[in-house]
């Protein structure tokens, strides 16, 4: 193989290369069932060629009379992947669509418009930086309109377009395309949400979704769809302070000791000053280490493994996180909550709560539950499929979070349901609060030493059984003396 | 590890820490993780991001290679490279019936052939193992059924996927209970796409088959395929000719399933180039793929990758 710097050079001196100097921008589409959205997927994917002749030729294999007025292929087929799907004519799960630019590669979470998969648009939204919004013109802003602003804010999400779409079936008039922008906006802002950028577009005809339209819109001075996208802001933690969730233990020999995992947040250098939580140990940044050298800094998202200076207990599930900014420890926290399975979430039920690489017991009080319809939080003791509300969230044992404002990936949660395994429920943390009384009235706790020696000790660790019972159980690390010398203690105590 | 490498992009480097959290999470959260290996362009990425994730340690799980016997001649003499150059913990299985009963995708067509060597052999593969997670090389821009894939997908004892009932997904959580007998398919590719593949290929000088590059090689045109001519047991149909050409391979799999494309790209930059203005996508060269629409859908619900 070529040398890469051979390589680099070639590229620069050969056909325009594609250069994508960024993360891939995520977005989400949300729009009512007949509102064109997979028409605008479809559109978008093939006018950036992203769909190729075989699988347009496979569409019209499945279906001769599906084609468009345009002769194109039916881009709803292109998109809803599963038989039922196609049998059906919706789209019941989300499908991630990948296209590119010259400028920008981009992931689409295509979600379903039904009212009954809100919690599509939820998992969808989690982690996109854009939202886009469908509109028919003719029909303005619906309902369902509100409602996935309303889910794509809570999420997270603080970039909308909102699209316009189908404006050539109302002649192109200026007035609707104004109106319904200004209602928009005006909704938006209760949401909190300024970032709107409104687009008249007809996804069916190709008008201002990838290639800008002048000559039916001569009054749009504004940007196609792909511009929008090819200058949005992506969230990025850097800026906030450093947060290590531990994976794993790496003990690959006895003179190396490292912690790995994604940096969720800051960024750090050698030298830097750490605590371990939830003990609140404190150690310094001795190494960052990874496969390709041995880096002088690291920020959010990347993958490393860290190396403290000095032998401290560490293990899965615990967070490493800068020692003058560190995120809330607590028993009892406040957070809002999606509900994703058919059982909903019931009050006092105890689930498993995994947030990065910590899964911990706990036990979930419902409080609010949010009316989609008219932005109000009325009071709720419990949470059906589908619901948005706030909870109170009381824990066994110590946790960690960041507000979700601050931090979407240390404030972001799943719960698990001990009886089925399945995820029931997104969660995005709000607050540190006091614990409810009686749940967690400082009932005397089990506690159990264990003196093991040095390599077994570390294995256990490193392990997700010992992270959920890290309050149960001590390990030390010993030698076979040490640990007579323990028992002996023990025994005497 | 050269220290002159110039560093990622930031496209590719958050898709190679995303795979990196991936690998690193499964291999924390199961017992008995494993590796599916087909050695193709996927699979070679999939092992250096592995390889990564665990540095300085080794990988901690074995390697599985499903051997359907009909893999073509340099796949396997790769595969046995990588395992020697990286010291691989590989196992490479075969299905005893399959070998038994002489299945072949000539005598029984690709469909029966694929489900006994590939779908079945799998099966057997991961519960001789009893493994509870498995990492595959996928990417949802593949396939229509795999773009509605999770990154942990969940699989019944039988090894089977429910599309319709997957657990949701959310930022990078991933939930990782299973009962006793169940497991998950673990995808850290699923972001990637095929230029992507490539273009880190190049970056981190990864070693690849060597019929990814084109070169020139004896084929038959068979079904609107060219089909490589280098394995005895290929038999020239009444009216086929074998003829040298200029072709590369875009997937590998069965030589017998598995078309060429005419193709001057002779570097990962011509290949790259070439992508960029393909107008066909990458599974169109495989025959498995066309039986009949959702035929991929269909075989993933059976248990096959």
């Amino acid at each position: 193989m070529t040398a890469n710097a051979e390589i680099a050079v070639e590229a620069g001196a050969g056909i325009a290369p594609v250069s994508r100097n960024a993360r891939p921008l995520r977005l989400i589409t949300c729009g009512s069932v007949d509102d064109g959205k997979s028409t605008l997927i479809g559109r978008l994917l093939w006018d950036t060629k992203a769909v190729k002749e075989d699988q347009a030729d496979a569409l019209e294999r499945d279906n001769r009379n599906n084609q468009n007025e345009l002769g194109l292929p039916d881009f709803a087929l292109l998109l809803d992947g599963l038989q039922a799907e196609r049998e059906q004519g919706i789209t019941i799960d989300v499908a991630y669509r990948y296209f590119s630019t010259d400028r920008r590669s981009f992931i689409v979470a295509d979600t379903p418009g039904h009212e009954q998969y809100t919690r599509n648009m939820a998992t969808g939204a989690s982690t996109a930086d854009l939202a886009v919004l469908l509109v028919d013109a003719r029909a303005g802003i619906l309902e369902q309109t509100r409602r996935h602003a309303t889910i794509a804010t809570l999420m997270g999400i603080r970039q909308f377009v909102l699209a316009v779409n189908k404006i050539d079936l109302i002649d192109y008039d200026e007035a609707t395309f104004d109106h319904i922008t200004a209602e928009f906006r005006q909704f938006a802002l209760s949401l909190g949400v300024t970032d709107v950028t409104a687009i008249p577009m007809s996804a069916l005809l190709g008008e201002n979704v990838v290639h800008p339209e002048t000559s039916s819109m001569p009054w749009y001075s504004g940007p196609a769809l792909i511009e929008v996208l090819e200058l949005a802001t992506q969230r990025t933690a850097q800026t906030v302070g450093f947060r290590f969730p531990v994976q794993r233990v790496s003990r690959p020999n006895e003179s190396f000791r490292g912690y790995q995992g994604t940096v969720a947040g800051g960024s750090v250098k050698p030298g830097d000053s750490v605590v371990i939580l939830p003990a609140g140990t404190v150690a310094n940044v001795k190494q960052i280490v990874t496969f390709d050298l041995v880096r002088n800094a690291a920020v959010a998202g990347d993958a490393i493994t860290l190396v403290l200076d000095r032998h401290v207990d560490v293990a899965r599930g615990d967070m490493i996180a800068s020692i003058d900014a560190a995120p809330a420890v607590g028993r009892a926290f406040e957070a809002k909550l999606v509900a994703l399975s058919a059982e909903g979430i019931t009050a006092g039920k105890r689930y498993w709560l995994k947030s990065s690489s910590r899964r911990q017991r706990v036990r979930v009080q419902p409080k609010t539950k949010l009316d989609l319809t008219t932005g109000q939080w009325e009071g709720s003791e419990n949470l059906p499929l589908n619901a948005i509300g706030t909870v109170h969230l009381d824990f066994d044992e110590a946790a960690m979070f960041d507000p979700y404002e601050t931090n979407r990936n240390t404030g972001a949660f799943i719960l698990i349901d001990p009886d089925t395994n399945n995820t029931v429920a997104g969660g995005m943390t709000v607050a540190r609060t006091t614990s409810i009384d009686g749940i967690d009235g400082g009932a005397e706790r089990n506690h159990v030493l264990l003196s093991l020696p040095e390599d077994l000790a570390d294995r256990l660790m490193a392990s997700e059984a010992y992270a959920s019972l890290r309050d149960h159980i001590e390990i030390r690390r010993t030698s076979g003396a040490q640990a007579a010398a323990i028992l002996h203690e023990l025994e005497g105590d | 590890m050269s220290e002159t490498k110039p560093p990622l992009d930031p496209n590719l480097k958050a898709l190679e820490s995303e795979a990196i959290h991936i690998f690193r999470e499964v291999a924390a959260e199961f017992e008995r993780p494993v590796m599916l290996y087909s050695v193709g362009k996927d699979s070679s990425v999939l092992l250096h991001l592995a390889r990564k994730a665990f540095y300085p340690g080794k990988i901690p799980f074995p390697l599985v290679h499903v051997d359907t016997g009909w893999k073509f001649a340099e796949m396997i003499a790769f595969r046995d490279r990588m395992v020697a150059e990286f010291d691989l913990d590989l196992i490479a299985h075969t299905n005893p019936r399959g070998k038994l009963e002489n299945v072949s995708p000539f005598s029984h067509g690709s469909s029966v052939y694929t489900n006994i060597m590939k779908t079945e052999a799998l099966r057997q593969a991961l519960d001789a193992g009893q493994y509870d997670a498995a990492f595959g090389g996928a990417r949802r821009d593949e396939e229509a059924s795999r773009a509605k894939e999770r990154i942990y997908s969940f699989r019944t004892p039988d090894h089977r996927w429910d599309p319709r009932n997957q657990r949701p997904e959310l930022w990078s959580v991933y939930n990782g209970m299973i009962r006793k007998g169940e497991s998950v398919r673990a995808f850290p590719l699923s972001n990637w796409t095929e230029v992507d593949i490539w273009r880190y290929i190049q970056a981190e000088n990864i070693p690849i088959v060597p019929l990814y590059l084109a070169a020139e090689r004896p084929v038959v045109e068979r079904d609107g395929m060219l089909i490589l001519a280098e394995d005895k047991r290929l038999e020239l149909l009444p009216g086929e000719v074998k003829r040298d050409e200029t072709i590369r391979f875009r997937t590998l799999g069965c030589f017998p399933l598995t078309g060429a494309i005419r193709s001057n790209a002779t570097t990962l930059d011509d290949i790259i180039n070439e992508l960029e203005t393909a107008t066909v996508s990458e599974r169109q060269g495989r025959a498995i793929d066309r039986d009949e629409a959702g035929s991929m859908e269909k075989k993933k619900r059976e248990g096959y990758f």
